[in-house]
């Protein structure tokens, strides 16, 4: 009876093993993204906008802001990482990315399982939220 | 034990009224001619002030129950002398990390399903990429009016709406059988085991295409929306429910996230201060939740958005 509620009540394998993905991910993620912050405000290494220069763009449209400032959008900031502001973006970029690796990681589990029509969903998720980190979708003012 | 209580309290709101009606008027000039006016101050001027202000937010979040990303998007937008493109990228960013570090815990303690989770998130992410593809080709004054419409509509809905803990669901619809979405959690104060499934299915799908749509248009995390419809219209637990959403916007947040990101609206010394902040106040928040009474709070945070709505629909209207 015991053994039975046990069972029941155990969290499924593709749920534990998204959860365990998620936690590493965030954690990554929001280290890394706190250390390059501490990197950028220090100024240990140099931005690319000066940080008493920001607050001339940050109350400009988006479109304004890279035409001023000649930043690329898209994937421009790899480029861009030698400067103390573009390093920030990798731990954006991680905690906007996890979700993605949590659902490839998910699929062969749903498949292991029989079940077809999670992993399908799974897999359509994956190619949803790449598609919109591409930057293919982007538009503007 | 009285005393610190007030003092807890009164402490929190003077950071508040500090915020709703002396920075305004610093920030009057600096909405209209920001460039001029953001140079006035040293460059962590700003950055602080935003620290102070989303660590206020993170406490009112926690004891209002409302997410951060509700509070961000009309509070910074109506008092700060930042554009809303940027806002809502950070706004987005702020909420994404908050479900980011829930997220994983709930998923764990069973309380998030997952397999609720993936159809819902599926239509709510791919409607979020449209609702940012959206917010981002309108004029700023239509998003401005349409943002101060929504968070009035989410106060008239905080200030209605029902919760209903076990919701009766006599039947699960054919859809929900079919993706056999159904569990079994353990309420932890009786020990009670919950089984608990799900019905009207597509309805709530399609509701979950309009709640997508607002969440990339505005930058805004979803909880105010994901509950009702999971907790009232599909008839999911409201423990089940509160989790699953909190989870869910991790996902819905990530689509729309990521449109803001490539497009250039994240600007780090906006994301990073804002994001800290909110999470400093958060724990400060549930500290303070054992010795605050919900209900007060609750009316603080409705009344504080509906200010900021409004605020929004007179800056939309050029007033």
């Amino acid at each position: 009876m015991a053994d039975n509620l046990e069972t029941e009540l155990a969290v499924r394998p593709e749920q534990v093993r998204y959860a365990g993905i998620l936690e590493k991910g965030m954690y990554l993620g929001l280290g890394i993204l706190l250390f390059t912050f501490a990197i950028y405000a220090l100024g240990i290494i140099k931005p690319y906008i000066p940080t008493d220069e920001i607050s001339r763009y940050w109350g400009l449209n988006v479109h304004d802001y890279l035409l001023q400032t000649d930043i690329k959008n898209g994937w421009g900031w790899l480029g861009m990482l030698r400067y103390g502001d573009f390093i920030n973006f990798i731990g954006i970029a991680i905690l906007a990315g996890v979700t993605i690796i949590c659902y490839l990681a998910i699929v062969p589990v749903l498949f292991k399982n029989n079940d077809r029509i999670y992993a399908v969903l799974a897999l359509l998720e994956a190619v949803i939220l790449s598609l919109a980190a591409s930057g293919i979708l982007a538009v503007g003012h | 034990m009285k005393v610190s209580k007030k003092y807890w309290v009164f402490g929190v709101l003077c950071v508040f009224l500090i915020i709703f009606f002396v920075y305004p008027v610093c920030v009057e000039g600096a909405t209209h001619v920001s460039t001029e006016a953001s140079q006035g101050h040293a460059w962590w001027f700003w950055p602080l002030i935003l620290f102070v202000a989303t660590f206020a937010m993170g406490i009112f979040a926690v004891l209002g129950g409302v997410g951060g990303g509700v509070l961000f998007v009309p509070i910074i937008s109506g008092f700060f002398p930042f554009h809303l493109d940027f806002v809502r990228g950070t706004g987005l960013l702020v909420a994404l990390s908050g479900a980011l570090a829930a997220g994983p815990g709930l998923l764990k303690m069973n309380l998030a399903s997952l397999r609720l989770a993936i159809p819902v998130a599926l239509i709510a992410s791919t409607f979020a990429i449209i609702g940012a593809i959206i917010g981002l080709a309108l004029p700023t004054n239509i998003v401005q009016v349409c943002l101060g419409a929504t968070i009035i509509g989410i106060c008239v809905l905080m200030l209605l709406a029902k919760k209903s803990e076990q919701p009766d669901v006599p039947r699960s619809d054919r859809l929900s059988s079919a993706l056999r979405i159904y569990g079994v959690y353990q309420e932890i104060s009786t020990g009670q085991v919950i089984d608990w499934k799900i019905h009207r299915t597509p309805l709530g799908l399609c509701l979950f295409t309009v709640i997508g749509i607002m969440a990339g248009m505005f930058g805004l995390g979803a909880g105010w929306a994901n509950v009702p419809v999971l907790n009232l219209v599909l008839g999911a637990p409201l423990k089940i429910s509160v989790a699953t959403s909190k989870f869910l916007l991790s996902i819905t947040d990530t689509s729309a996230a990521w449109i803001y990101i490539n497009k250039g609206c994240v600007i780090p010394m906006m994301v990073v201060p804002s994001l800290v902040g909110i999470m400093l106040g958060s724990f400060v928040g549930v500290r303070l939740l054992v010795i605050t009474k919900p209900t007060v709070i609750r009316w603080i945070v409705i009344t504080i958005l509906a200010f900021a709505g409004i605020r929004a629909l007179l800056k939309g209207f050029g007033i």
